[in-house]
Order: structure tokens, then C-alpha cells, then sequence
């Protein structure tokens, strides 16, 4: 048998802030700007420029540290770190190395064995560098940089992951945190999110670390995924070579599917790290901490424990519905108006999140009130209108945001519950039917279903469905 | 004893991204040389009890409001720029990252 290998991951997740400007200027930090529009001397590295730290980014570092269970150092600062490249105009990255902001938390991840705790090494705040596209017609590249400067929290993991499962858990974790705080919205293929994978094998049972790889560019949970998998694979191709694996930088090409060597890690001296003097020290007071604690928002575990606390709500049923923190608030409007927490969570899993993947949206694009889907619930209960029929209500208040009683009056979908004109309708049908009444009284109960389907569709779905049947049986049995 | 060997010199001039002549390496090296001479000379100093200073004003939480201020001058800015392409910076051809 040959020899079991464990693979060894930790993640440096860098996650973008959803400021409204960047981290030390007053520029606008909206997406897909024209190139350069958003620049101004601080973000362009002019010789004499003075960044100003923007309050926001230390605000919501602080709540994602205080979410990750992290220490926070009540005083940090900010180091410059050294490189030379075109997105980076200043030549050094304004970041945090010696006090970042927080340190030595945790998340928890669900894997098929229950929870397991992946630690947080530690979490600062950085600016984002430019964009470089090369250009195909001259053999040059062109920047923009309107992303220079856009905050950044970069989160640190520990070593703690095993496989590629438990990565994605993780940042799957990490994105549901930070939607949850309302600090970035995580989209990895926009590059609001972006994970670099420190990746090195062992033998299992060994207690020493393989010489770890860093793979850079993975822009889709696939992506990461496939990645890992394939650099699981070389290295342990390698070791059963008997080579050694060298400790480099990987680019992975999600078109090939392959990672190739980037350029030999640089050593953090090779960055030359030292305090930037341009920025005082950041004194982060009890108060201030007691303050942010107070304002945190309920995550999704609290929230999925209360929903089967509070509505009797399944397990399942409480994770799917706090998957999204826009969607649980919509659910929760719902039941406040409604009072039918099972009703509302029946048509948010069925109706709801079916519409959305049928139209491809995401949370924030659902644009109904959640007082007419409480409404439609509430006339569909009270037997005012057929399921059948509230579905396609519930088409036009996904849509267009109706108000449901008016809908319904409007265009006559209420439920035909009155017994005598459902008997004419019923008296009709026989008469229409001569067949099926014969064989049903030969027996075949069968042909009971094809009546009712019958009688329904000449109310036009307005017929409640469990009086049709009742009158029908009355009526044959008649006969 | 040489401390800026030719392998220090070669990996500075990647970091420095420099391509350096022969005589320019030698000149360079030995300017190198005199300012770690001029660093040891500072080290000899006793700095035991002094606080290491990162800032020169005293001032802590210097901070902004999260508000747009700035406007959209693009061509003010891209005139510091030797070239320019469709509003963009253009340099040259970079690869990797």
C-alpha cells in the first residue's frame, strides 16, 4: 500500500469594503467606473500627498474582527510595504504588519463529521492596488486605478484546513459573515472577494509541515476547488519522485485548468516593511469597542437557533432561510404581518427562492413587500383564494409588487365558495359528461378526478378544490 | 569583510527592478557599503529607554468621514503620465502580478 498523504491549507481571503469612499481619500469607490475618474494625488502616489484614514474602514474592521472572535490591539498602526509594479503608484502598499488591527480568532465551519473551528491568525486593514489590461494591440499595459486605494480587510487563517470542502465551508462562512455585517458584498467573480491558498502535504500522521505552495488568481469557488485538488496532486507527485516541493508563488489558469510557477516567494524582508509616518497610530478606546459590540447585528447561527426557538421551525428549514441575511428579513417581515411562521417559510423556500433561480437574482434584487405576500398567505388561509390561484398572485407581486387583495378583485381569482353557484357549475359538467358519470357509477372512483379538473377549469382556478369534490359526490350519488 | 556581495547586488536589482552595468554595480555596491557603515555608526548609540518614534506628529485617530469629496479629474491626473492611452496610464507590458 503506498503512503497516505494529508494535505495542509491555510487562506489569505482578502475581502473589499463597502465604503462609499477609499480607505485615505475622498474618492468614489463605485465599480466599473470610466478608468481613472476615481483618482486623485493621495491614490496615485503624488510625491506630498496625505492619506487620511477614513473612520468607516476601522468601523468595519472592528465588526468583522468582533464577529471572527478576534483580540483586538487597541492600538494599531499602519507599515508600508515595498514593491515595485504599475498597479502600485506610490511603490509601497499601505498595510498593517507589526499592530494589525485584530488577531487570534475563529469560525466556525459545518463539515460531515459537525462543526470544526478554523482559526483566524490575524485580520488588518490594506489598500487595493490598480488595474492592469494588457493591451493586444501595442505591447504594453494600460492601468487604471480607480481601485487604488478601495479598503481592504485581509483575513489570515491558520493552517487548519484539510481539504477542499472544508475551504469552501470556510469562505462560505466568512462571505455569510460579512453580508451579514453589511461590509462587502463577497462577490468572488467581481473580485470583491478574493482568495490566495497556501497549500503544502504530509504524511498523515507527521507532525512537521510540507514546504508549502501559493496559488494566486482563483476567482470561482470551482476554481478554488479544482486548484486545490490539482495542487494536491503535484506535490504529492513530487514527493513519491522523491523531489523536493520549492515554496513558490502559482498562477492558476482557470481556462487550462493548470497552475504554473509565478515568481519564487518573496521573503517579508524582501518587502522592507517599516511604519508609514504619514499616518498617526489608531487608539481603538473601550468604548468605542463596547459600542460596536452593542450594534452588532444577529448572525446566522443565533438567527437560525430563534427561528426553530421561536416559529417551530425545522432545522433545515431555518439554515435555508438564513442563508441570506435579506432574505431572513423578509421572512421575518412576513411572519410579523402574517403570524403564520410555517406558511411563510413553505412559500419563501418554495415560491420565492424558485422565482429567484428561475430569473437568476440574487437577495438584493427581490423587490416585493413582504405585507402582500403576508396578505396572500392570509386570504389563501382564510380560503379566499385557491392555492392555484395564489401562485399566480404571487407571480405578480414577485413581478410588479401588487397589492394582492385589489389583484384578486380585480381580475375575479377569488375562490367561487359559494355552495349554489358551484352546483351549477357542477350540474353543467355532468350534463357535459355523460360518459364519465356512467362509469362512475360503474365504479370507476377514478373518473372522480377527471371531473373536478373539469368543474376547476370552468371556474377558472377559482373553484375551492375540496368543495368542488364534496358537491360532485353529492350530486353523482344523486344521479 | 564585503557585505554587498554580488549575489546581495543581484537580488536588490530584481527587487529594485534595475538593470545595472558592470561599472554602475561596482559604484553602487560600494555606496551601499558606506551607508551600512553610516547605519552602525547611529547603532552604536544607546537607545535603550527611548520610545521608537513611527510618527512625527503626536496626534492619534486623525480620521475622514466615509463622504465623497473628490471629483472626477482624470485628465488633470493623467497629465503627470510620460503616456497615456484611452484614459488609461500606459507602461510597459507587464505580466504575472
Amino acid at each position: 500500500m503506498g503512503r497516505q498523504y494529508e494535505t495542509v491549507i491555510g487562506l489569505e481571503v482578502h475581502v473589499e469594503l463597502s465604503t462609499k469612499t477609499k480607505i485615505f481619500c475622498g474618492c468614489s469607490t463605485e465599480f466599473a467606473a470610466k478608468p481613472n475618474t476615481h483618482t486623485c494625488p493621495v491614490c496615485t502616489g503624488m510625491p506630498g500627498s496625505l492619506p487620511v484614514l477614513n473612520k468607516k474602514v476601522v468601523e468595519y474592521a472592528l465588526k468583522a474582527g468582533l464577529a471572527m472572535n478576534c483580540q483586538v490591539n487597541q492600538v494599531c498602526k499602519f507599515d508600508r510595504k515595498n514593491y515595485f509594479y504599475p498597479d502600485n503608484p506610490q511603490n509601497y502598499q499601505i498595510s498593517q504588519l507589526y499592530l494589525p488591527i485584530c488577531h487570534d480568532g475563529w469560525i466556525e465551519i459545518p463539515t460531515e463529521t459537525g462543526g470544526k473551528k478554523i482559526r483566524i491568525h490575524e485580520m488588518h486593514m490594506e489598500e487595493d492596488a490598480g488595474k492592469l489590461i494588457h493591451d493586444e494591440w501595442e505591447d504594453c499595459s494600460l492601468v487604471d486605478y480607480n481601485r487604488s486605494g478601495v479598503p481592504l480587510i485581509e483575513i489570515v487563517s491558520e493552517p487548519d484546513m484539510r481539504s477542499s470542502q472544508e475551504v469552501i465551508a470556510y469562505l462560505e462562512k466568512l462571505r455569510m459573515i460579512c453580508q451579514y455585517l453589511g461590509i462587502s458584498d463577497c462577490k468572488l467573480q467581481e473580485g470583491s472577494m478574493r482568495a490566495d491558498v497556501n497549500l503544502s502535504v504530509r504524511e498523515v500522521g507527521s507532525q512537521r509541515f510540507g514546504t508549502r505552495t501559493e496559488m494566486k488568481n482563483l476567482n470561482s469557488f470551482k476554481a478554488i476547488s479544482h486548484a486545490i485538488d490539482g495542487e494536491r496532486m503535484r506535490q504529492i507527485e513530487l514527493l513519491e519522485e522523491g523531489k523536493e516541493v520549492q515554496q513558490e508563488t502559482r498562477r492558476w489558469d482557470d481556462n487550462k485548468e493548470f497552475s504554473r510557477a509565478m515568481r519564487s516567494k518573496e521573503d517579508a524582508k524582501d518587502y522592507r516593511y517599516f511604519p508609514d509616518p504619514d499616518l498617526p497610530a489608531v487608539t481603538i478606546g473601550d468604548e468605542w469597542l463596547e459600542r460596536l459590540r452593542e450594534e452588532q447585528p444577529e448572525l446566522q447561527e443565533k438567527k437560525a437557533a430563534r427561528y426553530e426557538k421561536e416559529y417551530g421551525l425545522s432545522a433545515y428549514d431555518a439554515q435555508v432561510l438564513t442563508q441570506s441575511r435579506i432574505l431572513a428579513e423578509i421572512f421575518e417581515q412576513t411572519v410579523q404581518s402574517c403570524h403564520l411562521p410555517k406558511k411563510a417559510a413553505n412559500w419563501m423556500m418554495g415560491e420565492v427562492l424558485r422565482r429567484m433561480k428561475e430569473q437568476n437574482l440574487e437577495p438584493e434584487q427581490v423587490r416585493f413587500s413582504p405585507g402582500h405576500l403576508a396578505e396572500l398567505i392570509l386570504m389563501a388561509e382564510k380560503g379566499e383564494i385557491s392555492n392555484s390561484n395564489a401562485k399566480k398572485v404571487f407571480r405578480e407581486i414577485f413581478e410588479k409588487d401588487v397589492d394582492p387583495k385589489e389583484y384578486v378583485q380585480e381580475h375575479k381569482m377569488g375562490a367561487v365558495t359559494d355552495e349554489s353557484s358551484l352546483t351549477k357549475l357542477i350540474l353543467e359538467v355532468l350534463a357535459e359528461n355523460p360518459k364519465s358519470v356512467r362509469e362512475y357509477q360503474e365504479g370507476k372512483e377514478k373518473v372522480l378526478g377527471f371531473l373536478v379538473g373539469q368543474t376547476m377549469k370552468k371556474s377558472r382556478g377559482q373553484a375551492d378544490p375540496g368543495l368542488v369534490n364534496r358537491i360532485l359526490r353529492e350530486q353523482l350519488a344523486r344521479k | 569583510m564585503k557585505r554587498i556581495t554580488d549575489e546581495v547586488m543581484e537580488n536588490v536589482e530584481i527587487l529594485a527592478k534595475l538593470e545595472l552595468s558592470e561599472e554602475e554595480r561596482k559604484k553602487a555596491a560600494e555606496e551601499m557599503e558606506k551607508m551600512l557603515q553610516y547605519v552602525e555608526k547611529l547603532q552604536e548609540l544607546d537607545t535603550e529607554d527611548v520610545e521608537p518614534v513611527t510618527c512625527a506628529v503626536t496626534l492619534e485617530n486623525v480620521f475622514r468621514e466615509d463622504v465623497v469629496t473628490n471629483t472626477d479629474r482624470h485628465e488633470q491626473m493623467l497629465a503627470n503620465a510620460p503616456v497615456s492611452k484611452e484614459g488609461q496610464y500606459q507602461v510597459p507590458k507587464t505580466i504575472g502580478g
